[in-house]
């Protein structure tokens, strides 16, 4: 029966040539489109993890609430305790403390005097200790541009962008200017040990870079961060996983009053990352949604078509006695047939081109002057096994849905108008 | 006769009760207040929302002109030296042996972490020249008779908008002062106490300043000796003297 079936769409290409080419477009198209959005959003996901948002992040009670200002003076005391304790309590998640903070940056002229003066995005984070991999999750390596990597305390990377406005290169001193966690103003000499490019518009304005040590003592923070970061052990972000990680800990502090103990967010609980992070798991139900109901329409369309063509068919194999379920059901089978061709089909051109995007990828720089949501500058697709079978889906179900809708009409053929086709 | 008699006595007593002008108030604070030049010793103690530290330093100043300011303690702070030349600052900081000048919004930043900004540490200009005053009531503030002042600006080039000065009426010192943005909101407000007669002029030693857009106890300032009218030497207001 199969082969039987198989046979007829073979031989009759105008059964099968249409359909066939529907789905694989369709087909392409979903599995494209879930591997440049998996890209995208998930290259988007990451980088704001790894530099800002941590897959999980505690702070105190009173700094969460106003984490967009960076309220330093509300940050973590005693965090090498805290450390100890997340590290005994999560052992399979990466902890690492970090400071953020603003300020501006003074390059010096020859005589000490102001040369140059901008604001500055700066971040502390643990370069020296050995042991935090914080510069390899920041792919800091691959960000520079000139210079070296912090080596020695003391020493800052500065954005490249900024140290062109500056005016300075590696090797040469400035001065930041900000303010303590009591709120002092503060001054911090630093060597430029290089300049970064991170290849993100908000980044790449106005980043200096330092050691955490450092950062501790120009604000005057010993043993203190305002955010102590953590990574999944399999280094991508999982809702779910983190969301129950955060309810537990969060659920021995709940009837602490203390606006300065610890509390723990997500990445999807911290500013507008949860709305992206919502968006990003439904993007796939939603693209094949999308695509499985124009396909049905467009199959549905072309299935009238085919059976309007196969009018005559339909008549005689009725005529001879098949069964119109029979019938019906044959068309049904030869839609799998045609969804499972048109999705292999579809499914390596569409693969093909997310693998040209994921390799090659599109530079959007151009499109993001200004931007302030940290986003990558170059985007590329990201092909996940889902990719290899999610084709599958809108595949099958559009055009099995469309021959569906469409063989609906050998029901309503009449017998008697049968014969009276056959004698004409 | 006795009519004569009485009618001088009422002239008299009216005469010192009479409530003088809000310019002649400020007049007698400012002879209170202002001084061509003073060396004094401080001890500013901020209480924080988490902590509190106190910073001790000397400042010398020459009428409203010129100020020279070194912070002597703790030791994160020691060293550290501010400059007050005009309507220019500069401070310098040992640790990075720098000067940096602080203009536009940098001077509304908190001095020290203090509730106190270098606006309103700049801003030593005579209440006259700046603001429009007119006595709007009376008040009693600890037991110490006040006389309310409301004061409005009449130049562009100030920090406040407006201000409300309790002015005490035997000694003519500000007890307690509330300052506004030009929106009507209240920013910072300070109660001045412990007032001492020095060298002939009524002084209050301790002023508490409270910035009410900012979370924690305020902050105290004490002075902890005052002089005035000292010889300075004028090498002192110059950008070479930071760095000595």
């Amino acid at each position: 029966m199969i082969k039987f079936l198989l046979k007829g769409l073979i031989r009759d290409k105008s059964r099968s040539r249409l359909p066939i080419i529907i789905v694989s477009i369709g087909v392409m198209l979903t599995v494209f489109m879930h591997a440049y959005i998996n890209g995208f959003m998930g290259d988007t996901i990451e980088l704001n993890a790894r530099f800002t948002h941590g897959h999980l992040k505690v702070m105190t009670k009173a700094y969460a609430d106003n984490m967009n200002q960076i309220p330093n003076d509300l940050a973590l005391l005693e965090v090498d305790e805290l450390v100890a304790d997340l590290n005994k309590e999560y052992p399979e998640i990466k902890w690492t403390p970090r400071i953020q903070f603003g300020g501006l940056v003074d390059a010096p002229d020859e005589n000490g005097e102001t040369k140059a003066q901008g604001p500055a995005m700066g971040l502390g984070i643990d370069f020296l200790s050995g042991h935090s991999g914080e510069a390899d999750r920041l792919d800091i390596e691959n960000a520079l541009v000139r210079g070296n990597l912090i080596q020695h305390p003391g020493e800052a990377l500065l954005s490249e962008l900024f140290s062109e406005k500056l005016g300075v290169n590696p090797g040469d001193e400035v001065t930041l200017i900000g303010s303590t966690m009591n709120g002092s103003m503060t001054m911090y000499n630093f060597k430029v040990a290089g300049t970064v490019t991170f290849g993100a518009e908000a980044l790449d304005r106005g980043a200096i870079i330092v050691d955490l040590e450092d950062a501790r003592n120009a604000l005057d923070m010993q043993n203190a961060a305002g955010e102590l970061i953590g990574f999944l052990p399999e280094g991508l972000y999982n809702d779910d996983e983190a969301f129950q990680i955060a309810e537990t800990f969060n659920n021995k502090y709940q009837d602490d009053a203390d606006e300065y103990a610890p509390v723990m967010r997500t990445l999807s609980q911290q500013g507008s990352m949860g709305q992206y992070v919502a968006l990003s798991k439904g993007w796939t139900v939603y693209i094949s949604a999308i695509f499985i109901f124009a396909m049905a329409l467009v199959l549905w369309n072309a299935g009238l078509l085919g059976g309007l063509r196969r009018y005559g068919e339909f008549g005689v194999r009725l005529a001879m006695g098949e069964e119109k379920s029979h019938v019906y059901r044959t068309l049904i089978f030869e839609s799998v047939f045609i969804g499972i061709a048109g999705t292999v089909v579809g499914t390596i051109f569409g693969l093909f081109f997310a693998w040209l995007l994921q390799t090659y990828g599109i530079d959007i720089s151009g499109m993001m002057q200004g931007g302030a949501l940290m986003m990558p500058s170059t985007i590329r697709a990201r092909i996940t096994p889902v990719d290899y079978y999610v084709g599958l889906i809108p595949g099958l179900i559009s055009t099995v849905l469309g021959t569906m809708l469409a063989g609906i009409g050998i029901y309503k053929r009449k017998t008697a108008q049968l014969f009276k086709e056959l004698e004409a | 006769m006795k009519s004569i008699i009485t009618a001088c006595l009422i002239f008299m007593t009216t005469q010192i009760f009479a409530q003088p002008n809000a310019n002649e108030i400020l007049d007698r604070v400012d002879k209170n207040m202002s001084s061509e030049n003073r060396v004094f010793e401080s001890s500013m103690t901020i209480h924080g929302k988490r902590n509190s530290r106190t910073i001790t330093s000397k400042t010398y100043s020459v009428g409203d002109k010129k100020s020279y300011t070194e912070y002597l303690s703790p030791a994160r702070e020691q060293g550290t030296k501010m400059l007050k030349l005009e309507d220019q600052l500069w401070i310098y900081s040992p640790s990075t042996d720098r000067t940096i000048q602080i203009s536009g919004h940098m001077l509304r930043q908190s001095v020290m972490g203090s509730d106190l900004s270098y606006e309103d540490m700049m801003d030593d200009r005579k209440l006259q020249d700046v603001y429009d005053a007119k006595v709007t009531g009376e008040e009693e503030i600890d037991g110490q008779k006040t006389w309310i002042l409301e004061l409005t600006a009449k130049v562009e080039d100030v920090a406040y908008a407006s201000r409300k000065v309790w002015i005490d009426v035997e000694r003519y010192i500000p007890l307690k002062e509330e300052l506004f943005a030009k929106s009507g909101q209240l920013l910072k407000r300070s109660t001045l106490s412990d007032v001492q007669k020095i060298e002939g002029r009524w002084f209050p030693s301790i002023v508490v300043y409270k910035d009410m857009l900012k979370q924690g106890d305020g902050t105290e300032f004490e002075i902890t000796s005052i002089k005035f009218n000292q010889k300075i030497p004028e090498y002192i207001f110059t950008k070479a003297a930071l760095k000595q």
